[in-house]
């Protein structure tokens, strides 16, 4: 295969999901089966594709970037600035390629499992279309060479997070979520667009490589170092708020009010990925103070919402949480340098995390059933406290659900294991390298806690005894259409797909086909060196794998402890430490924090305009209106008193010297003659003639 | 005749002693009647002897300021004219009053006033 043939399939693999969306969307109500089929088969087909130009890209052009590009508008000459194209295009590096097979491959899986979850459901094509769109949009992140392209991709998945997300939007929890996601990451994105705005404004380009080439070249965006890492730090904002990171991390959780798939695929495994895929793509000009920034909110992240899934009860709250604290993560690995572990986990993550999503919705649907067949409208499906004992009634679910928990909780043989380790190996050697002890320590302690939360939810809802012995028998195992992607994806949580060595991943194959790229900018700005870094990793590996195997031993134990053995009573320690539960089960008060400064915020800004509108601008109004009134009231009187009465004065002044010179008119020669005469003397005597 | 030569030797030692004021004040009183009969009188006729009066009250002005201000003639001619003009119009107002008189069997002016309507 040519790199143009590549190419030419990356472009298909782009648009293909775009065809099925239009299709879907505008005739989805008319095809047999309301055109599920079209969407599922060109996804597949897509999935397909990608495979192909993954395996060749890594086969056969393993070294390169493959690139495309066409002048999108060509602005010629720009006073100041010179000729000034914009260029678009697409590439192809190994970082995209494996993102291209995870994107589609979980999307396919996510299709598939939507056929039996959204069954009958009143939007049902219109649901696919959106999954489609959604799909589209991924792949251009994942394809873009500039940051213009991304960018658009970026705002689109965003769209139709919050399309798919409010799918049931009769729900008013689920409209509201699906705002809230919308304008959480909005707040994100507008660092983004600041920092692709300062690139632009210096480098006059959108493309990747131009920048990485200026800033190689010395040319600082204006000059100056610390515009270099603001500019790093701003397009992490992007990444904060769409990867769910701390601060913005507040509306992963309620995206939850999505169907389950939604979750899974876009809240899980591929949006929320974006974020660290956007790190990753950018990470050669991010400088080490950049760097320090993303591995403490990274840290920061994973340390909150792992505390938080433990004290939560709603099974995909749980997963949610959970899902913030595993991008934590990744952010974090790639903070640290661990630039292909970060990637690394950020591929298994999705297998086993769409995967547990999925599961957690057959566990739903089989619930929702149940209490649907004992008219129970009351009992809420996805609390766990109502569940248990499953494991007999649903054993693919089940057994599949155990593979994903092991994985994530990093236990050896599994895909999590392998991309953990590097990551915390990774996070040790830069405490090592750097002093920043903390991250490792919020590293392992995260390892605990989430074996530890993740061990509770398999073991409420699958192990013990049912809550109502009545409700189990009504509990059946979901169609095949559902339990066969669980079961692809349980597959893929094996280690075996990713390396041949179960214990470390460096020699599998991902981590050999993402490299991490050289640092662009200034040598003394830069972290410590790809090799520097490898020397250290390679001694922290060890320990790191110890260590963390002990922490996720020590958190299965205590989970089955409290909920299997119940050698110690959960109650009890809520209420020991009381103020604590009840700071994890508010979240640490996140919501209620921005609810009192940002909502409340605004609302007395909001209220203060209203004041200021009502008071100030129709005052005025008013006030004008008013003197305008009395003016015209005024000037109505002028009218009426002066005016009118001038003129009817002048008229009556006249009538009155009518009638009164009117007797003089006697028509009698002898009078006027008597009126001349007196005249005359009265003139004389007036004007003293003589 | 002595009495008649007395007299005008009375009369010419006196005569020195009129003053223009002395023609001034004939003129003034004949002007005063004049307008008075214009006026008062009911009679078109009387009328018209007033306006006779009028016109000899300025004659009388004319030769008096002729007779002690000027050098030459001209308030004698003047007079002269006057008296030409009266009696033009002594016979065109004559006339007016004879056709009055045929139209409506008077001359009282105050009756004449057909005019006015």
């Amino acid at each position: 295969m040519t790199p143009d043939t590549l190419l030419a399939l990356a472009v298909a693999i782009l648009l293909l999901p775009l065809v099925a969306f239009t299709i879907t969307i505008f005739f989805g109500k008319r095809l047999p089966r309301q055109g599920d089929w079209v969407s599922t088969g060109i996804i597949t087909i897509a999935l397909g594709l990608s495979l192909a130009v993954m395996i060749q890209k890594l086969t056969g052009f393993a070294d390169e970037t493959l690139s495309f590009r066409f002048t999108w508008i060509d602005f010629h000459n720009v006073p100041g600035i010179g000729p000034l194209p914009i260029l678009l295009g697409i590439a192809i590096d190994n970082l995209s390629a494996v993102m291209l097979v995870v994107v589609t491959l979980i999307s396919t899986l996510v299709h598939y499992f939507s056929v039996g979850y959204m069954k009958g459901d009143v939007r049902y094509s219109r649901y696919f279309a959106f999954l489609g769109f959604f799909s589209f949009s991924m792949l251009l992140i994942v394809l873009a060479d500039n940051l213009f392209m991304l960018y658009v991709g970026w705002e689109l998945v965003g769209i139709s997070s919050y399309l798919l997300i409010g799918h049931w939007y009769e729900k008013k929890s689920a409209s509201d979520a699906a705002i809230k996601a919308f304008i959480v990451n909005r707040v994100g994105d507008l660092g983004f667009f600041i920092g692709i705005a300062i690139l632009f404004m210096t480098f006059h380009t959108f493309g990747l490589r131009e920048i990485f080439d200026g800033i190689n070249s010395g040319n600082l965006p204006f000059g100056s170092e610390w515009w270099l890492t603001a500019a790093g730090v701003l397009l992490f904002c992007g990444a904060v708020g769409k990867s769910a990171q701390f601060p913005l991390h507040v509306w992963l959780p309620d995206a939850m009010e999505g169907p389950t798939p939604v979750s899974a695929l876009i809240h899980a495994a591929t949006m929320v990925a974006a974020g660290v895929y956007l790190v990753a793509r950018l990470f050669p000009l991010m400088t080490a103070d950049a760097l320090l920034v993303v591995a403490y909110i990274g840290a920061i992240t994973a340390f909150i919402s792992a505390t938080i899934a433990i004290a939560q009860n709603d099974i995909k709250k749980v997963l949610a949480y959970s899902t913030i604290s595993q991008l934590g993560y990744m952010i974090m690995g790639l903070g640290v340098g661990a630039y292909g572990a970060g990637f690394f986990h950020l591929v298994t993550h999705a297998s086993f995390k769409a995967g547990l999503f999925l599961g957690s919705g057959s566990v739903i649907h089989a619930m929702h059933h149940a209490l649907h067949h004992a008219n129970d409208h009351h009992t809420d499906p996805q609390d766990i406290r109502n569940m248990g004992g499953l494991r007999g009634k649903m054993p693919i679910t089940f057994w599949t659900f155990v593979m994903y928990t092991l994985a994530i909780s990093g236990i050896p043989l599994t895909s999590g294991f392998l991309s953990k380790d590097e990551i915390l190996a990774g996070t040790l050697a830069f405490g090592g390298l750097t002093g920043h002890v903390l991250i490792p320590i919020t590293g392992f302690l995260v390892a605990g806690l989430t074996a530890f939360y993740m061990f509770r939810l398999l073991i409420l809802t699958f192990l013990g005894d049912h809550k109502e012995a009545g409700r189990i028998d009504q509990i059946h195992e979901s169609p095949k259409v559902m339990t066969v992607p669980l079961i692809i994806l349980a597959v893929l949580s094996f280690f075996a797909f990713y390396s041949y060595n179960p214990f470390g991943a460096a020699s599998g194959w991902v981590m050999q086909a993402v490299e991490r790229p050289a640092a662009v900018v200034p040598a003394h700005m830069a972290a410590p060196t790809a090799s520097v870094f490898e020397e250290a990793l390679h001694h922290a590996h060890g320990n790191a794998m110890l260590i963390s195997l002990a922490m996720a031993g020590l958190g299965i134990l205590a989970a089955f402890a409290t909920y299997y053995w119940k050698k110690i009573s959960a109650d009890a320690v809520a209420g020991a430490l009381a103020p604590v539960h009840r700071f994890l089960i508010n979240k640490w008060y996140f919501d209620e924090l921005y609810g009192a400064v940002v909502v409340d915020g605004t609302h007395a800004v909001t209220r203060l305009m209203r004041w200021f509108d009502n008071t100030i601008i129709d005052g005025a109004v008013n006030g004008a209106g008013w003197v305008t009134k009395g003016t015209s009231f005024v000037s109505g009187k002028f009218d009426t008193y002066v005016v009118d009465g001038l003129v009817n004065f002048t008229a009556y002044a006249s009538g009155f010297f009518g009638l009164l010179l009117r007797k003089f008119q006697t028509g009698k020669v002898q009078t006027y003659v008597i009126f001349a005469v007196l005249s005359v003397m009265v003139f004389y005597f007036v004007f003293r003639l003589v | 005749m002595g009495s008649l030569e007395g007299l005008w030797n009375e009369f010419s030692t006196w005569l020195p002693h009129v003053q223009l004021a002395h023609f001034l004040v004939v003129s003034a009183v004949l002007f005063a009647l004049g307008i008075f009969a214009i006026a008062t009188r009911r009679n078109a006729i009387m009328v018209l002897m007033g306006v006779e009066l009028v016109l000899n009250a300025a004659n009388v002005n004319f030769i008096a300021f002729a007779r002690y201000n000027a050098a030459n003639f001209d308030g004698q001619v003047a007079a002269i004219f006057v008296i030409i003009l009266a009696a033009a119009e002594a016979a065109i107002a004559l006339a007016i009053v004879l056709n009055i008189y045929h139209r409506f069997q008077t001359v009282n002016i105050d009756e004449v006033s057909s005019l006015k309507e």
